[in-house]
């Protein structure tokens, strides 16, 4: 097996045929670790016993011209918030750092019986609260194409693994973008599914109207394979749906000609970089040249967003964020003595500043006298804002937008004014609002070669469109523009 | 709407958030100019328009909601695996009526 591949399916091949045991692809992602993490800081921590058995057993199961499945051997780094039995779950927070999971989330049974190889849980904001990784409790992690930049976030370590290649594909949870902001950042495939697409049991929550677990790889045919495997209604998440799963693989290669792709205007008035514009001015020379027609939409209500997005986010955060309490798992510090002085310290203690943050503003719009005022009044700019959505998707069947303003930052230049940070989600929160699908690819790199990445945004339940375009544009060449 | 420290402090009370003098000011600052970008949501006419709590299903639908009968879920020993203080199946907690 060439060891450059990258493609799922070709490394399952080579395992299928013997040209190459899982042990060893398994044993060549740790070293691969081993030599790059130090420099990138992708992991919070991974057990190479664990996953050099998981290995093992896909090649016993080979061994006995058993069947191998979808997964078979493939490496994948699964963000700290998602729980694996038996090993700890941290979420980059010191609340949390001893913290050894119980259960296994959905997603993880899932990938298991696909025969993937858990190869380590990879680094995130703190609760997933941040754009950077910068937020980890821990480290920072490093953009691995420049390590003095930041990899994105909140699900840094997940796309720089696979950016780093110490993963072949990895998880990540987005709630505000925090799988395609950090893809566009690392020049990978990142897709956030439509809520209730794929089951949030056993993913640590932070906005529950908001989160969803999604699959990030190099190329659009892994994300789409992950995602056949990772959807489905579950018992355990009343939020999942029972939607039909179509085959996202079999309808890859259709023909995209004359799809109907929406530009927001005010997406391309917001304050993008010049390098960023350019980049995704060519990519949308690729989808024209392809047959797709470009059609200006208006969203209207995009200048709220945010403000919504910020009050619905924090104000769920502080309500799923008060479990962490030191009574039944976790940090705790008993103070002096009272009940009271030990949730307290614990919290003061356990918790750092973004999260400390979000949790007060959050309380502050639920608290009485204000939630009229704050919580109540975002939920119905957020139905405008899904109303904005519903009506241009009656005109257009794709919307497309660059994923963030910029290309990645350097590490420390934006972590003093965390409502600077804020800002530059504004074309990736409104899909979590309005509970949309949505998929960033890469779309060229700009002088200092830092990716630039290309959203799709698709209608509730599209995903297979969405893939669709996305594989035809990779296909054309579209991601190195 | 202005944040001053007793805004802060009556806010961290209700989290649950002990923090020092310095976090508060620091947060004071930044909570204030968060909040002020926020008061533009003000701005939309929201009058006929219904809250949307969640995307999923129409308000008055009960599909997501499973029969109301018992089940298995977490053994006390699973459910304890973590605790920071545990005694005789329990999870120990300072005492919770204070002493007068």
């Amino acid at each position: 097996m060439d060891p450059s591949e990258t493609r799922i399916s070709r490394i399952r091949a080579s395992i299928e045929k013997g040209e190459i045991s899982a042990v060893e692809v398994c044993k060549s992602y740790l070293k691969s670790i081993e030599e790059r993490d130090p420099q990138i800081h992708a992991f919070i921590h991974y057990n190479p016993d664990i996953a050099l058995a998981q290995a093992a057993q896909i090649d016993k199961r080979r061994a006995a011209r058993q069947p191998l499945p979808p997964l078979a051997g493939i490496p994948i780094a699964i963000k700290d918030n998602i729980l694996i039995e038996g090993q700890r779950c941290t979420c980059a927070s010191k609340i949390l750092e001893n913290f050894v999971a119980p259960y296994n989330a959905t997603v993880i049974e899932k990938l298991s019986s696909a025969g993937a190889v858990f190869v380590g849980k990879a680094n995130l904001d703190e609760f997933a609260m941040g754009s950077s990784t910068e937020n980890s409790a821990f480290f920072p992690t490093h953009n691995p194409l420049s390590l003095d930049y930041v990899p994105g976030g909140s699900s840094g370590g997940s796309t720089a693994a696979v950016a780093g290649q110490m993963a072949v594909a990895a998880l990540g949870s987005d709630t505000g973008g925090s799988i395609r902001q950090p893809s566009s950042f690392c020049g990978v495939v990142g897709l956030k599914p439509t809520y209730g697409r794929v089951s949030r049991y056993g993913l640590v929550a932070f906005g529950s109207s908001l989160d969803q677990i999604g699959p990030i790889a190099n190329h659009v045919e892994d994300v789409a394979l992950l995602l056949g495997i990772l959807a489905g209604k579950d018992s355990h998440d009343s939020t999942s749906l029972n939607v039909e799963i179509p085959d996202y693989l079999a309808q890859l290669n259709a023909d995209i000609k004359g799809t109907k792709i929406g530009l927001p205007r005010e997406y391309f008035q917001a304050g993008i970089t010049a390098d960023v514009h350019s980049k995704i001015r060519a990519g949308l020379k690729v989808l024209e040249d392809l047959g797709c027609e470009l059609i200006e939409i208006n969203l209207p209500h995009t200048d709220f967003a945010i403000a919504c997005y910020y009050v619905v986010a924090m104000a769920e955060a502080s309500s799923n964020l008060a479990r962490f309490d030191g009574v039944r798992y976790g940090l705790r510090i008993q103070g002096n003595g009272s009940l009271t002085e030990m949730y307290r310290q614990t919290r003061d203690l356990g918790f750092g500043a973004e999260v400390k943050r979000r949790i007060i503003l959050g309380t502050f719009v639920l608290s009485s006298g204000y939630y009229d005022a704050y919580y109540l009044r975002a939920q119905k700019v957020r139905t405008l804002v899904k109303q904005d959505f519903d009506k241009a998707f009656e005109k257009v069947d794709v919307i497309v937008s660059p994923t963030s303003p910029t290309p990645s930052f350097r590490l420390g230049e934006k972590s003093n004014d965390p409502l600077a940070m804020y800002l530059s989600d504004i074309f990736t929160i409104t899909a979590n609002l309005a509970g949309i699908p949505g998929i960033s690819v890469p779309c060229g790199k700009n002088a200092q070669g830092l990716p630039i990445g290309m959203q799709l945004l698709g209608k509730h339940f599209d995903e297979s469109r969405l893939l669709n375009v996305a594989h035809t544009f990779e296909m054309a060449g579209g991601f190195t523009v | 709407m202005k944040i001053g420290p007793n805004e802060v402090e009556y806010v961290a009370k209700l989290a649950n958030l002990a923090i020092t003098e310095e976090e508060k000011n620091t947060f004071i600052g930044q909570l204030n100019s968060i909040l002020e970008y926020v008061e533009q949501l003000n701005r939309v006419d929201t009058s006929q328009v219904e809250p949307t709590a969640q995307v999923v299903y129409a308000k008055a639908s009960t599909e997501s909601m499973r029969n109301d009968l018992p089940q298995v879920t977490f053994s006390q020993e699973d459910s304890l695996q973590n605790a920071p203080s545990k005694g005789a199946g329990h999870f120990k907690v300072p005492k919770v009526i204070a002493d007068r």
